[in-house]
């Protein structure tokens, strides 16, 4: 072989015969190398199949989802690995064959902001730092005051996600207006396109940065919040996805807040879980949309504050400092 | 610009005369070290405050979710306007044949590229993830306005810089061989840079073509430029802000601005540089007469677009201008416009007031005020969003721009000042090959003194 090797090695013309030869041993060798190599390939990994099939008799007691307590092997117990892939590709999608809504009815807030407390904890959230305010509203001097929460519209025409230049931020099937805190690269065009104030801008690191670190992104919850981009209401559509109300609805005591669904024609009310059709809702009531001159068709209804079922107080100063005292 | 050139002026004695002139100032003097070495100084504090917006996240400016959008955005729209002049003095007045922008339009490109190239750097300086800027190159949306901002910022800045190059070419070549007293490097520089010139009237019937294909390209990219960063403004539905006329209002203001900071380095040039043979009181007389005419179009869009919703006074526009006439902005407001517009035309009208120093004066008056209208019209806006601004801290109601804020702006603006300090110490500031060419056709102009 080393012979044979050589010549051709050698590269002479005239060894053509040679040369014919080495190939011949060369494949002999080769042969008899691979088969040996297969075989020996073939008894170790039967070894390691028959090791891995051997039973294992150190069971774990489990509880599943649907709260039944089962054994299972302790070798086959595998971390949930959150594939942070699916939740972007499942958040840009939206669900399918939504359309959703909400209605707040404004004769019945009082002000409580126990909505307002419930989203800022589900999204890790500093008091002052909104998805959903409430603000005090009157219209011209010799109106009425009263009561207003302002979560993002929804627009079906969003301002924000027009001027956004690097699509971090769009608009989904179900109707619902996400942010992707992966891609914002912090322009804040979209604050500035925004006639309802309701984006807000991390200026400096999130409340829960330290805690959150490492936790796989949920574009849905918008967690981990990240420092230099935008975050806003997203309809709760984490808990959308799983068949709940969103936070703001579910924490109201005072039954300011319907949540459904366009295409059934059904909103839900979050305090007294009633479900009443949306296009019935809106036309007893006289809903309306906020600010409908600018076009941007939002997908949040309001009610007008007629029959408050509250006393209006004012609130003199309107600083957050002032609420603390 | 001719569509001919005439070389004999290669062979005129008065071309060693005008040579002799204008690279005089050229090399690193003494006065250009310490100069630099105070810019950089500076620039080093401007860049240590960058890293620590960098670190801490915007939260070190005055900018909060009411008002995103502070003195970066203001410096960014007043260096995109600054820069508009380079197409103004070359294109529009070159294109149709003033003879006195000649020995201006090298100076106009400087700002031009100066200006343009670090209006880039103010928009990062802005961002709250400036990592990501390839971002907008990766998945860039061509809905957003800031798309079209990024295309025609970097065309024009391309532009410039060519409309800034190629006529220097065969000053360089001139230069070869004037300049025994310079570094090595800096006469290895020329000669790099000249690309084998040799005089020959093919190149420059070359030269000709090329910067006059670049001078009617640049005018419709600086119109984009200025059209689509005041469309980051106007696409909004913002009161002071939703105004269909911004467009050429920012437009016509570009001008007053870049004319008052070509004037500024025209006399700085005249004076330290010494060539006052070259940029002459009619120049500066010229330069004046420009700066009125530009200021009184800029006038006219003013009165468009604070009368007209004036008159009109919808609720929330009423707002913003009571801010501006009466209210909170008033001071500055009424400064900007009363100093930065109507005292300059008024003045400018007389022909004392057209001569180098006075010019001088007015011409501060006028960038500063250029300045602080930027500001006037980002911020107050933001200050009266549609629905009232509630339970937030005292400090997210108000814009109160910070030191390091202040600081990061004032570093781009020295940078800016680097880059024109650098191109004018370098190289010839005035085009040597017109001059002479001028001169020895006998085209002087009949009003140059």
């Amino acid at each position: 072989m080393s012979n044979s090797n050589k010549d051709t090695n050698n590269n002479n013309p005239q060894s053509d015969q040679n040369r014919g030869n080495s190939r011949r041993a060369f494949f002999k060798n080769f042969g008899l190398i691979g088969a040996a190599t297969a075989a020996g390939g073939a008894a170790i990994y039967s070894g390691f199949k028959y090791e891995e099939s051997k039973p294992n008799h150190d069971f774990v007691k489990v509880l599943t989802s649907d709260n039944r307590l089962v054994e299972v092997p302790r070798d086959s117990i595998k971390d949930i690995k959150v594939d942070v892939n699916r939740l972007q590709l499942q958040g840009r999608e939206g669900l399918k064959g939504h359309r959703f809504v909400m209605v707040i009815d404004l004769s019945k807030c009082r002000n409580a902001r126990k909505c307002i407390s419930a989203c800022q904890g589900a999204h890790h959230l500093r008091p002052y730092e909104y998805h959903i305010n409430t603000l005090v509203m009157q219209e011209s001097p010799n109106t009425a005051p009263y009561y207003m929460p302002k979560p993002c519209q929804h627009c079906d025409n969003p301002p924000c996600v027009a001027v956004c230049p690097v699509d971090a931020t769009f608009k989904r099937q179900d109707g619902i207006v996400l942010i992707d805190n992966e891609r914002c690269i912090g322009c804040r065009f979209c604050i500035a396109a925004c006639p309802y104030s309701a984006r807000m801008f991390h200026w400096e690191e999130p409340l829960m940065s330290v805690a959150d670190k490492g936790k796989p992104y949920n574009i849905e919850l918008n967690v981990p919040q990240k420092k230099g981009t935008i975050s806003k209401c997203l309809f709760s559509s984490d808990r959308l996805r799983e068949g709940k109300l969103p936070y703001c609805v579910s924490a109201c005591p005072n039954g300011v807040y319907y949540f459904g669904d366009e295409n059934q024609d059904a909103v839900t009310n979050g305090t007294t879980k009633v479900t009443h059709r949306l296009s019935e809702l809106i036309r007893e009531n006289g809903g309306y949309h906020l600010m409908p001159e600018l076009g941007t068709k939002p997908r949040v209804y309001y009610l007008p504050p007629k029959n408050r079922l509250f006393e209006f107080k004012d609130v003199k100063d309107k600083t957050l400092e002032d609420q603390k005292t | 610009m001719s569509s001919e050139v005439n070389t004999d002026f290669l062979h005129d004695k008065r071309l060693d005369a005008i040579a002799a002139d204008l690279l005089r100032p050229v090399g690193i003097s003494k006065g250009f070290l310490i100069w630099m070495g105070f810019l950089t100084i500076s620039l080093m504090g401007c860049i240590y405050a960058y890293y620590i917006q960098w670190d801490k996240g915007l939260i070190v400016t005055g900018l909060r979710d009411y008002v995103s959008w502070g003195m970066y955005i203001a410096n960014f729209i007043f260096f995109v306007a600054t820069s508009l002049v380079g197409m103004l003095i070359s294109s529009v007045l070159g294109l149709i044949g003033f003879k006195w922008v000649k020995p201006i339009a090298r100076i106009a490109e400087i700002i031009a590229v100066a200006f343009a190239a670090v209006a880039g750097l103010v928009i990062v300086s802005d961002m709250g993830r400036p990592e990501r800027l390839p971002y907008v190159f990766m998945y860039g949306r061509i809905q957003s306005p800031i798309l079209w901002d990024v295309t025609v910022v970097t065309t024009y800045m391309v532009l410039s810089a060519l409309l800034y190059f190629i006529p220097l070419i065969p000053d360089l070549a001139i230069s070869k061989g004037r300049m025994g007293h310079q570094p090595k490097w800096l006469q290895a520089t020329y000669e790099f840079l000249s690309v084998n010139w040799n005089h020959s009237s093919y190149q420059y019937k070359i030269l000709l073509k090329a910067v006059r294909i670049l001078l009617i390209l640049i005018i419709p990219t600086a119109f984009a430029i200025h059209t689509v960063t005041s469309w980051l403004l106007a696409v909004t539905l913002r009161p002071g802000w939703d105004s269909s006329i911004f467009g050429p209002y920012f437009l016509t203001g570009a001008f007053v601005a870049g004319s008052a900071a070509v004037v500024i380095m025209m006399y700085f040039v005249r004076t330290n540089y010494k060539l006052d043979k070259y940029l002459t009181v009619y120049h500066f007389d010229m330069m004046g007469k420009l700066l009125v005419l530009v200021s009184i179009v800029y006038l006219y869009f003013n009165i468009n677009e604070f009368l007209v919703p004036a008159y009109k006074l919808k609720t929330a526009d009423a707002i913003h201008l009571h801010e501006l006439f009466v209210g909170e902005h008033a001071m500055l407001f009424w400064s900007v416009q009363l100093l930065g517009l109507i005292l300059p035309i008024i003045l400018l009208l007389f022909k004392f007031f057209r001569k180098p120093f006075p010019m001088l004066v007015i011409s501060i008056v006028v960038l500063v005020a250029a300045w602080f209208k930027r500001y006037i019209i980002v911020v107050p806006t933001q200050e009266n969003p549609f629905l009232p601004k509630q339970f937030v801290p005292h400090a997210w109601m108000v814009y109160q721009p910070t030191v390091i804020e202040t600081a990061i702006t004032m570093g781009t603006i020295l940078l800016a000042v680097i880059i024109i300090t650098i191109l004018f110490k370098l190289f010839p500031v005035i085009p040597i090959w017109e001059m002479a060419e001028e001169e020895c056709s006998g085209e002087k102009d009949k009003h140059q003194e």
